[in-house]
């Protein structure tokens, strides 16, 4: 089992939850989060007074999925949130022990 | 001259309470946007009161009140450019009001009429494009309808046709041009498939409240004085507003399952809407039918958009192009001399009114469409009218205005304020 973690632009949430409904994947957890890479932040101005704010608004999309869907995931989620331009966001992968599901208590891949 | 000092005081009341529907319009259609929308939404309801108000004093207000032009009802002359030659009464009115507050009046009148318009447009216009299409909108098609309808020597109104406080001059006129308008620069992106919600509905409410109150200013102050025909329309207006919240609010709760509080503020607004023109003319049982129907129409023509996919993104058309027609037609049934002008089909007056309204309907509502499509397509091809794609996404509050309207987050990510050079540290 893994956990893919993408940090994408708002907009493109839907694109990637719909994409993922698309290949078969039924749940998804998604936090407004922000932060920043590469891309520069913006400027705000009150009264004159100028701010660069660094840090950009994301979407937080955290996925379990088994092993044998890991690439899709992956190459779905990176095909769908990608615009080309710079702060398309980042994707990435980590290892879950288990998981359970709390009403049945399934364990492992039978919980996702 | 001689003023009647209850009159003018209650006008000069009026005309404040006008100008605070235009903010309260700003916090109704603002809640109705997404959270990245909300200052461009309010940003250009209020820019109105700041471009109309200098347009207004300087030339519309000769082009929808002056003296006729050549004598056919069609537009003023510029006899009161900037306000000139305004000492006595305007033409054809014997006001017991000093003239410059009745301009103050009908100001703030066309002040809320191009704001309106946002209402079909939200989430999509340049800022400045915006600007420019309001001054050009004002002096093109408010004046002139204003004149024919409110000006005791303009066409429509010299064939009969009654418009209280603005049902055809307003709410028609404004309505089919947010259509217009949207039509002309293009959908949302992503609209209808993906969802839009409002993003603060209590600042809807709060907005509907606003306007609600200032309506009062809106429609017994179009009686021009304090008397017993404003308190008429005062009690019509509360009493229709009163029940196309109700009739909004059934509906939602026959149809959908269960009454919405953004339906309770639509109703109202509804209910309002409709009784504009009519509140002047009608009694309470034309006052209750009015607002109880303008209540289930709207309701029902809300959703009119999905079918006709036109992008009338907070339903300026559904609401007050709607809403205006029923007020304006059902003021040739329930038209009623015992309050104020003319006998309607049930006050045995016959078929004419009817006939009047319709006609002055249908020319405002074809003025307004043709007039405001091609204003919004020369702004289109010459300076353009829609932000970017790109500028869609990040939000109109921080692309066209470098602000947000919600710091969630003042612990962090506030920014690091950037010193300019001519503020330096005397180096």
């Amino acid at each position: 089992m893994k956990l893919v973690v993408a940090v994408v632009k708002p907009f493109k949430v839907d694109d990637v939850k719909e994409g993922l409904k698309a290949i078969g994947i039924n749940g998804m957890t998604v936090s407004e989060v922000q932060g920043f890479g590469r891309q520069r932040g913006h400027t705000e101005v009150y009264r004159g007074a100028e701010y660069e704010v660094d840090f950009v608004p994301k979407v937080r999309i955290e996925v379990l999925v088994d092993d044998a869907e890991l690439a899709s995931v992956v190459d779905k989620i990176v095909e769908v949130a990608d615009t080309g331009k710079i702060g398309d966001g980042k994707v990435w992968v980590l290892p879950v022990e288990d998981a359970i599901r709390v009403r049945t208590k399934e364990r492992g891949a039978e919980a996702l | 001259m001689h003023y009647n000092t209850g009159d003018t005081a209650w006008i000069l009341a009026s005309t404040a309470l006008v100008l605070l529907m235009t903010p309260g319009l700003a916090l109704f259609y603002g809640g109705m946007t997404r959270a990245k929308n909300v200052l461009g939404m309010m940003m250009q309801n209020f820019a109105a009161i700041g471009v109309v108000s200098l347009v207004w004093v300087w030339i519309t207000y000769s082009l929808a009140f002056g003296p006729d032009w050549g004598g056919h009802g069609i537009i003023g002359t510029f006899h009161f450019f900037g306000l000139s030659n305004t000492a006595g009464n305007p033409p054809g009115y014997s006001l017991t009001i000093p003239h410059l507050l009745f301009m103050a009046f009908q100001m703030m009148f066309a002040i809320i009429t191009p704001a309106l318009i946002t209402g079909g447009t939200a989430d999509r216009l340049k800022f400045g494009s915006f600007l420019i299409f309001i001054t050009i909108w004002s002096i093109l098609v408010y004046a002139p309808v204003a004149h024919w309808v409110f000006d005791p020597n303009g066409w429509l109104f010299k064939r009969g046709a009654e418009d209280f406080a603005g049902g055809t001059v307003v709410h028609i006129n404004a309505g089919i041009a947010g259509i217009a308008v949207a039509l002309a620069v293009g959908k949302r992106k992503g609209w209808p498939k993906r969802a839009m919600p409002p993003h603060n509905v209590p600042m809807v409410l709060l907005g509907a409240g606003l306007l609600w109150f200032g309506w009062f200013g809106f429609n017994a102050g179009s009686a021009l004085g304090a008397n017993l025909l404003s308190v008429n329309a005062f009690v019509a207006t509360n009493t229709a507003t009163a029940a196309g919240l109700l009739a909004w609010i059934l509906v939602e709760k026959l149809r959908d399952g269960k009454p919405t509080t953004l339906g309770a503020a639509s109703g109202a607004v509804a209910g309002l809407v409709a009784i504009t023109p009519a509140c002047g003319y009608v009694n309470i049982v034309g006052a209750t039918v009015i607002g109880l129907a303008a209540g289930v129409v709207c309701a029902l023509a809300v959703r009119l958009k999905y079918k006709l996919k036109i992008d009338d993104a907070l339903d300026v058309g559904g609401v007050h192009f709607i809403g205006g027609v029923l007020g304006a037609l059902l003021i040739g049934f329930f038209g009623t001399s015992a309050i104020g002008g003319a006998n309607g089909i049930l006050h045995g007056g016959g078929a004419k009114l009817l006939g009047e309204q319709a006609i002055a309907v249908g020319v405002v509502a074809t003025y307004s469409f043709v007039m405001s499509w091609l204003i919004a397509m020369a702004i289109k091809k010459t300076i353009g009218f829609r932000i970017t794609e790109e500028q869609e996404d990040e939000g109109m509050d921080l692309a066209l205005h470098a602000e947000s309207a919600y710091e969630f987050n003042p612990s962090f990510g506030g920014g690091q304020y950037i010193e300019h050079k001519s503020e330096g540290s005397g180096k």
